[in-house]
């Protein structure tokens, strides 16, 4: 869903404005950090190579979208186009109801799975026995570390055609419903999904939230007589209010994101016009049509407007005085 | 046992209340138990009883390793399950290797070049490298059709490495500062120092990475054209896709085989490692998750 990373403030705390215990490593000339750091850097090192290789190297790649790949031609040699294939893409039918399916999914991914982890958070969180919870928590994090692939094995196992639903329903003298390969069930499908894999994951941040919020309030609030739907109104919520605004700010800065896995596995039983998001749209463009330039322009529309997307997300959560994915 | 946890002003909840919380928690945790039940049950049924159920088994008459004695007599599996377990031990181990001494090095305050090197990492958030130009790069560097093809383009995440980093910059540097005056280097101390303090969070963050490489299917699709060299999630997918027969995984002795009854096989084959790993690694969650970061 959201790659999110709160930095600890405590943790950090110390190592800034305690100036005493860093003294001994003052700033000097270049020359002199170098030498004196001289194990550090080589700590670096195979990290920074594999940077240097791979994620930049990519982004080095983008150039193909301002070529007419041929693949016996390679990448350099290949004749320059300029801006057609952004050009194109514009007016690609396939490319904007990718975008929209994709954006569609992201905004009912919002709608449905927020809720449903905060609400399971809520559940686990008012478990009074702690074995129970231990319990409860090992099994509803499990599927986080499941493969698409055995996910999606799994639904098409339990709803699909000669799945258990349809097995019962027959058994039931009614009629089968077709869930899986059904363009018109595949949204609400691929978003159960979705919940069902990662909803128990979800209610660790809020969890960690519902942990801080301050005993004493629901104290005071006890105190005044009220119940417990009052005290989830009044002091829960509020209290948490800052985490969940902050999910739904990155989340949105990555509405152009649902994740390729789940969408490659299933977009073929259903057809590109329900199943296709932007990442298959490059996939199937680049290695069934054998478009590269186009899908790596695709790519890097996409990629462009999810780096201003990000970048202000961050900005705007920085503006409210949390963390985002990355600290000032 | 519940009346020790609850502190006094919550008063004790109405019998119903409890029991609607127990029934939640029960529905909750068997939608995710019961599929995975399913499918175990499915792959130890006798295959003629899978078919004649119509593809799925809850409680099979007779509990029989027939499925997987087919699997394992043909090679097919057994050597996608080696494939698997050597790319996740050593993609697992370099990226831990990788990843431990960029984020010790920028953990450190002032360290010589931290500041562009942190930058060149927080930008892969920022912009993750798209699949045509990766692909150029894997093909470029020689890897296309190499099992190194499964794992280097993973080695490091962004991710991790901010966890990994935080969690270095809590161990509190007067004990770093103590070790060196008692004459320690830097790589002394991270290994006789740091690292041990630091056992959580490795548990953790090497998780995520043994996960990322166990559960790769797409690698396998994207990068190798050989199926004799596809890691068990990539040949999973080519089964529950039809691009593999359950010819190819049984061979002829298996042609009386449901297909069905392979493919939950296969299924469970690819999950029980994860299941293995899972309870020894669970208790560092919260811990490690959340001393770093939280992915969500």
């Amino acid at each position: 869903m959201v790659i999110l990373a709160v930095e600890d403030p405590p943790a950090q705390q110390p190592a800034e404005p305690a100036p005493p215990a860093a003294a001994p490593r003052p700033a000097g000339t270049l020359r002199h950090r170098l030498r004196r750091d001289g194990v550090l850097v080589a700590l670096m090192i195979p990290g920074i190579a594999w940077l240097v290789v791979f994620p930049y190297g990519a982004a080095f790649g983008n150039v193909l979208a301002f070529k007419d790949y041929f693949p016996f031609l390679g990448v350099w040699t290949s004749p320059w186009v300029g801006l057609q294939h952004f050009e194109r893409l514009l007016g690609d039918d396939r490319f904007w109801n990718a975008t929209a399916n994709t954006v569609t999914i992201s905004l009912l991914q919002i709608l449905f799975f927020f809720p449903a982890a905060l609400g399971l958070a809520l559940l686990l969180h008012s478990i009074a026995g702690s074995t129970v919870k231990r319990w409860v928590q090992s099994v509803v994090y499990l599927p986080h570390f499941l493969s698409w692939v055995i996910v999606v094995a799994l639904f098409t196992q339990m709803l699909g055609g000669a799945g258990v639903l349809n097995g019962w329903l027959a058994q039931a003298g009614l009629d089968p419903v077709q869930l899986i390969g059904n363009a018109e069930m595949f949204k609400p499908l691929v978003i159960v999904q979705m919940i069902w894999k990662e909803c128990g994951w979800g209610t660790i941040i809020f969890l960690a939230a519902l942990m801080n919020v301050d005993e004493q309030l629901y104290e005071a609030a006890a105190m005044d007589g009220s119940g417990w739907w009052r005290r989830l109104w009044h002091v829960t919520l509020p209290s948490i209010r800052p985490v969940v605004m902050l999910l739904l700010i990155l989340k949105l800065g990555e509405i152009l994101s649902v994740g390729f896995e789940q969408f490659f596995l299933q977009r073929d039983a259903v057809g590109p016009e329900a199943g296709e998001v932007i990442d298959t749209f490059v996939f199937f463009t680049a290695f069934q049509g054998g478009d590269m330039g186009y899908a790596a322009a695709a790519g890097l529309f996409k990629g462009l407007v999810g780096a201003v997307l990000i970048y202000t997300a961050n900005k705007v959560a920085h503006r409210l005085g949390e963390q985002g994915v990355y600290t000032r | 046992m519940s009346n020790a946890h609850r502190p006094a002003w919550m008063g004790r909840p109405s019998p119903l209340t409890t029991a609607a919380k127990a029934v939640a928690i029960t529905v909750i945790v068997a939608l995710m138990v019961f599929p995975m039940w399913v499918v175990v049950a499915t792959s130890f049924a006798p295959p003629e009883e899978v078919v004649a159920n119509g593809g799925f088994v809850i409680w099979p008459s007779e509990w029989t390793s027939l499925t997987y004695q087919r699997i394992f007599a043909a090679g097919m599996v057994p050597r996608a399950l080696a494939v698997s377990l050597g790319v996740t031990l050593v993609g697992t181990a370099l990226s831990l290797a990788l990843t431990i001494g960029l984020a010790y090095a920028l953990s450190r305050p002032q360290v010589f070049g931290g500041k562009p090197v942190l930058l060149m990492v927080l930008f892969t958030f920022l912009m993750p490298a798209g699949m045509i130009p990766l692909f150029l790069v894997v093909q470029g560097t020689g890897l296309l059709n190499t099992f190194g093809a499964l794992f280097a383009p993973l080695l490091l995440n962004a991710f991790n490495l901010i966890v990994m980093r935080g969690f270095f910059q809590s161990v509190p540097s007067e004990l770093i500062e103590a070790a060196r005056i008692d004459g320690a280097g830097e790589l002394r101390i991270l290994l006789r120092l740091v690292l041990p303090l630091s056992k959580a969070v490795i548990a953790v963050v090497g998780l995520f990475y043994a996960v990322s490489y166990w559960n790769n299917f797409f690698n396998g699709v994207i990068y190798l054209n050989d199926s004799g060299m596809w890691p068990m999630a990539t040949l999973l997918r080519s089964f529950t896709s039809g691009g593999l027969t359950v010819a190819d995984a049984t061979g002829e002795a298996g042609a009386q085989i449901a297909p069905v009854s392979v493919q939950m096989a296969v299924v469970v084959l690819a999950t029980v490692p994860i299941l293995l790993v899972y309870p020894f690694v669970q208790r560092f969650f919260v811990k490690g998750v959340l001393t770093g970061a939280v992915k969500a």
